[in-house]
């Protein structure tokens, strides 16, 4: 579905991406785990088009997206939740999903996509005239992935939903990841939080300072001594 | 329920009281403040148009006078008698004869102004924040520098003069009242509007929703320029007079004062904004020359109203930085939201109304009694 061949980014003149490739089948969930600086959120933000590649190309479903702007990729199905939840905190959580909506003119749809929002995460229904800032911070973070969901998006890019979170509030946003992942949805989740991301993913990809050093399956990734080591803590 | 939401307060604070009073200016035509009103209805339309950018895109334009400017002799030459024109020597021949209907003129001031916009959008809203604004305080200079030393058509530093006295109450306010929908249409119903406000909120947020930065702010620039052409025509055909200086920083910073003061992030806003610049200046003139106060003599005190003005605009900031109105749209709402015609007809709205009034003079009773008690 999505092929990233041979990626290369720099800001100014750090290259932050020293040629990165993955691809990303129909219907996985992929994660991509890696330290503090490793590239990852770079990486996600290529994809979507907020930030351009010098090298290489990004193929989405036989299209190059490489060059495409992030409307048009967003219009494509693939959409971002970028990282630290950046709702829009003075505007209601009602709002905040009509502008998810924002490519999505068709008002039945919309409907129905926010009723599917609501379904998924009961506590925005009930918040639904409160401002979005109110929200604790695992509730911002649902309302960030319903808000993205509300474009009917193919493949969602997620960028560390669990970052700042409770244990407890992890899981359920993760439960929420999983059971999107089983009704259709591609996932692309960048974590720090390895443990989690290795056990809810089909497939992962290891990135350490720009590169892709590891991948493979995630239950194998889990057992493997070095990424104990280094990203789960143990030996 | 609040004062504030009801339909019957809505319609008289903000429909009917001000059409009463326009109506009587309007009657009374020439009179000081019947001129005095005209020129709030066009700053009321230059600090809503300077708000579409300032406050609902999250730019900060500072080149409102440039725009104005560009309008203001798109219009004059567009309208002025052939006399008139032929004292400007570079015209071309079939221009000297050709003169437009005053509604055409102003559409034309205001196309031109968004043409403006479209040429250094591009180039001027890649920057951010502060060097935004200095770029269009560069904008000012550079039209400034323009009108001054172009001599075939804007006729130099000399200006041109015997502009129609188009601008009445009628004109201005009704040019202000269309505008005013257009951009409440805009703003706040619909998608358009919800994603400039995002682009403000959080722009990395909005562009992954699909919202596109560039069109986005490209697109409020000119239509806020367009309307500034506009306000900058009428107030050439209120003036009747206009060269490159009048035109200047001052008349830019005067805009951008406004729209702090009233809020940037309402048209309401703009609305307050340029009532207070309008009219407390003249309020606080006697001041300067010195007036009777409960039989004590003041003595003059010139510069006292910028004096004052100054003080109260450093006030405001310190103590509701986000201007007198905040983000509340009142007053557009409530000129232009069908509930307010239809609330006056309903019975319902009155007893609302005399329910609030039991309940705040209840608790101005209750009030006094517990000081009594004590």
């Amino acid at each position: 579905m999505l092929q990233i061949k041979d990626l290369n980014v720099k800001y100014d003149n750090i290259q932050v991406l020293h040629g990165i490739s993955m691809e990303i089948q129909d219907g996985e969930l992929v994660a991509l785990i890696g330290a503090n600086g490793a590239g990852k959120t770079t990486t996600l933000t290529t994809i979507s088009g907020v930030k351009r590649s010098f090298g290489g190309e990004i193929i989405y479903n036989g299209q190059n997206i490489t060059k495409a702007s992030t409307d048009e990729i967003v219009r494509l199905g693939v959409v971002q939740v970028p990282e630290g939840r950046q709702i829009f905190s003075k505007m209601t959580i009602e709002e905040n999903l009509i502008l998810g909506a924002y490519t999505e003119k068709n008002a039945a749809r919309q409907k129905e996509n926010m009723e599917r929002g609501f379904v998924m995460f009961p506590i925005l229904k009930e918040r639904r005239k409160q401002l979005a800032g109110t929200l604790s911070g695992g509730e911002q973070q649902m309302l960030a992935i319903a808000r993205a969901l509300m474009s009917n998006p193919k493949m969602l890019l997620l960028d560390e939903p669990s970052m700042g979170l409770s244990p407890l509030m992890t899981e359920q946003v993760f439960d929420a990841i999983c059971s999107l992942n089983k009704s259709g949805t591609t996932i692309l989740l960048v974590e720090q939080n390895a443990y989690d991301a290795l056990e809810i993913s089909g497939r992962a990809y290891v990135m350490e300072n720009g590169v892709i050093t590891r991948e493979g399956k995630s239950s194998d990734l889990m057992k493997d001594p070095a990424i104990k080591r280094a990203y789960l803590g143990g030996d | 329920m609040k004062y504030r939401d009801n339909a019957a307060v809505r319609f008289v604070c903000f429909v009917l009281l001000p059409l009463i009073i326009l109506i009587y200016s309007a009657l009374n035509r020439g009179h000081y403040y019947s001129d005095l009103i005209c020129l709030f209805g066009i700053n009321l339309i230059l600090a809503a148009s300077l708000n579409l950018v300032n406050g609902f895109s999250g730019m900060f334009s500072m080149g409102h006078a440039a725009f104005m400017a560009v309008g203001a002799y798109t219009s004059a030459l567009l309208t002025i008698s052939e006399t008139q024109k032929a004292r400007i020597s570079g015209l071309p021949e079939w221009f000297q004869k050709f003169t437009l209907p005053f509604p055409l003129a102003l559409i034309c001031a205001g196309l031109v102004a968004a043409a403006l916009a479209l040429l250094i959008g591009f180039p001027v809203l890649r920057l951010k924040s502060h060097y935004l604004s200095v770029a269009t305080l560069g904008l000012i200079v550079i039209v400034r520098a323009f009108l001054d030393n172009e001599d075939q058509f804007t006729n130099g530093a000399r200006g041109i003069t015997g502009l129609p006295s188009y601008s009445t109450i009628f004109t201005v306010f009704l040019t202000g009242l269309i505008l005013l929908y257009v951009m409440y249409r805009l703003i706040r119903c619909s998608s358009y509007g919800r994603g400039l406000i995002a682009m403000r909120d959080d722009d990395v947020a909005a562009q992954t929703l699909g919202v596109r930065l560039v069109t986005k702010k490209i697109s409020i620039f000119c239509l806020s320029a367009f309307a500034a052409g506009i306000g900058g025509a009428l107030w050439g055909h209120l003036q009747t007079v206009i060269s490159g200086q009048f035109f200047y920083f001052t008349d830019s910073f005067n805009v951008v004062e406004m729209s702090i003061i009233g809020g940037m992030y309402s048209l309401s806003g703009g609305i307050v904004g340029a009532l207070v610049m309008t009219f407390l200046p003249e309020i606080l003139a006697p001041l300067e020359t010195g007036i009777m106060i409960g039989g004590i003599q003041l003595p003059e005190l010139y510069g006292a109203s910028n004096l004052i003005m100054a003080v109260l605009l450093i006030l405001l900031i310190i103590f509701r930085r986000q201007g007198i109105l905040g983000d509340s749209e009142i007053i557009v709402e409530s000129i232009f939201s069908k509930s307010t015609y239809t609330g006056i007809f309903k019975a319902e709205t009155y007893r609302n109304l005399a329910d609030i009034t039991k309940a705040k003079l209840a608790g101005l009773t209750g009030k006094s009694k517990k000081q009594e008690t004590k």
